[in-house]
């Protein structure tokens, strides 16, 4: 470990957490018949808990439609949440309204996964970018226009394209947009919700190392959703690792990588195929039997114990307690030691 | 830091480093729309009836009430390019009059059922507590069987308006009204639809995480987006209310006798079908050329206006 990662550690372990999550769910209700009544609830969140400190990074894995999105646009107060509790900043945002809530936006943003979907394609780059700064009135005429360039120069675009249309952009080019309107408020935390999963590989690498250059720069502090696990290893300080609307594990990312302690996870981590053929063709995978229940109706006891390799009567009735088994290190597991 | 954000700087193709003039949207979908034969076509068409109506007084200066009773019911000729009526008025004189007046009630009731229409689709789509209320009221609307209602709504006020705001307007204003209170519901569907499309797109969530106020992002973000499909029914409600408006007069419970329009103009020759049929075809060729090329215009606009199909 080098002087300055010790350094980097000792102050996120000491430091008041930025943003806390407690308890928080987000069931969506279904509806159905003549009569639209509403016959039960997608438990997309169901329960989580965590902590973000100040500049570092924490990586959301799970597969696809386990909550992760919905996590993220709850915390960003893009849905209601059922109940729970986030709080930003020692201020609890999650029954803020209106004017309020209009006024911490500016201190959260949201890259998003589609750069197609995520800029509107009848507005010009400019004033896409100053949307943002024109909505809280921060500032005005030529202060804005060099804030834009500003910004465009920030993301690595060039400041002559202003007046251009988002469709005239490649998809690299549109993510770096969607980049600097979430930086354009100056906001200490960011989702980014899957913001590489539609690009091109060679794209990937660069638009995550333009995230880890303007964290350094601006001292930003990431909520990194994704399914890529080498990607979030590659960004994340610590990762949570969600399936079926809960967090399994949540621990720092070589605790994660090294020695995962939820059999969730180390079926995960198994999946990730090793670059040396010998050791790939020799290598033992861990598969999960079946598929993921719906979030309409989840199984009694643990979530996972459906598809677990380990599961044993004690699991099929009951929900494993989410504990901290090591310092730092949270599983909910019956089995985790 | 600075060398590293320089060196990202994306290359730019040459053709497109040449040229820094940026092209807006509306540039593109007016190429698209001018590569539409028949869209321009339908352009071609409409702004000749259009000038026609406007500026054909002025050069055939016929007045189109004048009675000339030794020339009544003739066919065409130099003098009377359309021939004459059962009372020796001009026809051309008259389709030419009657076209303003038609036009006019096309136009305007367009306006007023898409205004309607927009306005009753974006609340339902945007807002979810006013979408059960004003959507059975859109059925509520689309139930109703339109020509009765519309003879009674007629009988019913027209009169006093008459009394109010004199013949012409009264009943302007009266059948303006009526043909848009009772064609705004299939706008008002359709934006409905795409709105509701729209709201669960990611530029509207970007634009309520930045703490966009609903009224801005209605018309900064949702407008522009369902703009295509208002613009069709907006061609296609002229032709839809030139038509109705045709069938009022037809019934006869549109304009006063002595005021033409197209509509009125076919009420009117019907009983002379035998002895002068000219006088049922201009009038109807005038409608149906009009129809046709606001309905060109219409579906040319619409393949122009969805990037999807543009530059194809």
């Amino acid at each position: 470990m080098t002087a300055e990662m010790i350094m980097a550690s000792d102050r996120q372990a000491t430091s008041e957490p930025l943003l806390q999550v407690r308890d928080l769910k987000m069931h969506f209700p279904i509806h159905a018949g003549i009569l639209r009544r509403q016959i039960g609830t997608i438990k997309a969140v169901d329960g989580i808990s965590f902590d973000i400190r100040p500049g570092e990074t924490l990586g959301l894995v799970g597969e696809s439609g386990c909550g992760k999105s919905t996590t993220g646009r709850v915390i960003l107060r893009l849905y209601n949440a059922t109940s729970g509790h986030v709080i930003l900043d020692g201020q609890d945002i999650t029954d803020l309204h209106g004017e309020e809530l209009r006024r911490i936006r500016p201190r959260m943003q949201m890259v998003f996964q589609d750069p197609h979907a995520s800029l509107n394609p009848r507005m010009t780059v400019g004033s896409i970018i100053s949307e943002p700064i024109d909505e809280h009135g921060i500032l005005k005429g030529s202060d804005k226009t060099d804030r834009v360039e500003e910004l465009l120069n920030a993301v690595g675009l060039d400041p002559k394209y202003t007046n251009r249309y988002p469709h005239e952009f490649s998809g690299g080019q549109r993510q770096r947009i969607g980049i600097a309107r979430a930086l354009a408020l100056n906001p200490a935390f960011i989702v980014c919700d899957e913001p590489i999963a539609a690009l091109d590989v060679s794209i990937q690498a660069q638009v995550v190392n333009l995230l880890e250059d303007l964290q350094e720069q601006f001292g930003l502090t990431y909520l990194f959703i994704s399914h890529d696990l080498s990607m979030i290893r590659h960004i994340a300080d610590r990762v949570a690792v969600m399936y079926l609307g809960k967090i399994v594990e949540l621990a720092s990312r070589d605790d994660v990588y090294g020695a995962p302690k939820h059999p969730y996870t180390q079926a995960l981590l198994s999946a990730v195929p090793v670059p040396n053929p010998l050791v790939e063709a020799e290598r033992e995978h861990i598969v999960l039997e079946g598929d993921l229940p719906s979030p309409a109706n989840p199984p009694e006891g643990c979530n996972f114990c459906t598809r677990c390799p380990i599961a044993t009567d004690i699991c099929r009735k009951e929900d494993p307690v989410w504990r901290e088994i090591e310092p730092g290190r949270h599983v909910a597991c019956h089995y985790a030691v | 830091m600075t060398e590293s954000v320089q060196s990202q700087t994306l290359p730019i193709e040459p053709e497109t480093a040449v040229e820094f003039k940026h092209r807006s949207p509306w540039l593109d979908v007016w190429h698209q729309f001018r590569s539409h034969k028949g869209a321009m076509a339908g352009v071609s068409v409409f702004t000749l009836i259009v000038l026609a109506v406007l500026l054909g007084p002025y050069i055939h200066d016929i007045d189109p009430q004048y009675l000339d009773y030794k020339s009544k019911n003739q066919g065409m000729s130099a003098v009377h390019p359309m021939g004459t009526d059962n009372l020796g008025r001009d026809m051309f004189a008259q389709v030419l009059a009657g076209g303003r007046t038609s036009l006019a009630v096309g136009v305007t009731a367009m306006a007023l059922s898409l205004t309607l229409g927009t306005l009753v689709g974006v609340m339902a789509g945007f807002f979810t507590r006013l979408d059960g209320v004003l959507m059975r009221l859109t059925d509520l609307f689309l139930a109703l069987p339109i020509l009765p209602l519309l003879l009674v709504i007629i009988m019913l006020f027209r009169d006093a308006l008459r009394s109010v705001f004199g013949p012409e307007i009264g009943i302007f204003m009266l059948i303006v009204f009526v043909i848009g209170i009772t064609s705004w519901m299939q706008t008002a569907r359709i934006v409905r639809g795409e709105v509701l499309a729209l709201k669960e797109r990611e530029l509207v969530l970007a634009a309520r995480s930045i703490g966009t106020r609903p009224h801005r992002l209605i018309f900064r973000h949702i407008f522009p987006n369902v703009l295509s499909p208002i613009m069709v029914s907006a061609t296609l409600g002229v032709a839809a209310a030139i038509i109705t408006e045709s069938a009022l007069s037809f019934l006869g419970l549109g304009f006063p006798s002595d005021f033409p329009t197209w509509g009125r103009l076919l009420f009117d020759g019907v009983p002379f079908l035998n002895i002068n049929p000219a006088r049922v075809i201009w009038p109807g060729l005038a409608i149906s050329l009009t129809v046709l090329s606001v309905n060109y215009i219409g579906d040319g606009l619409r393949d122009a206006m969805d990037p999807r199909i543009r530059g194809r």
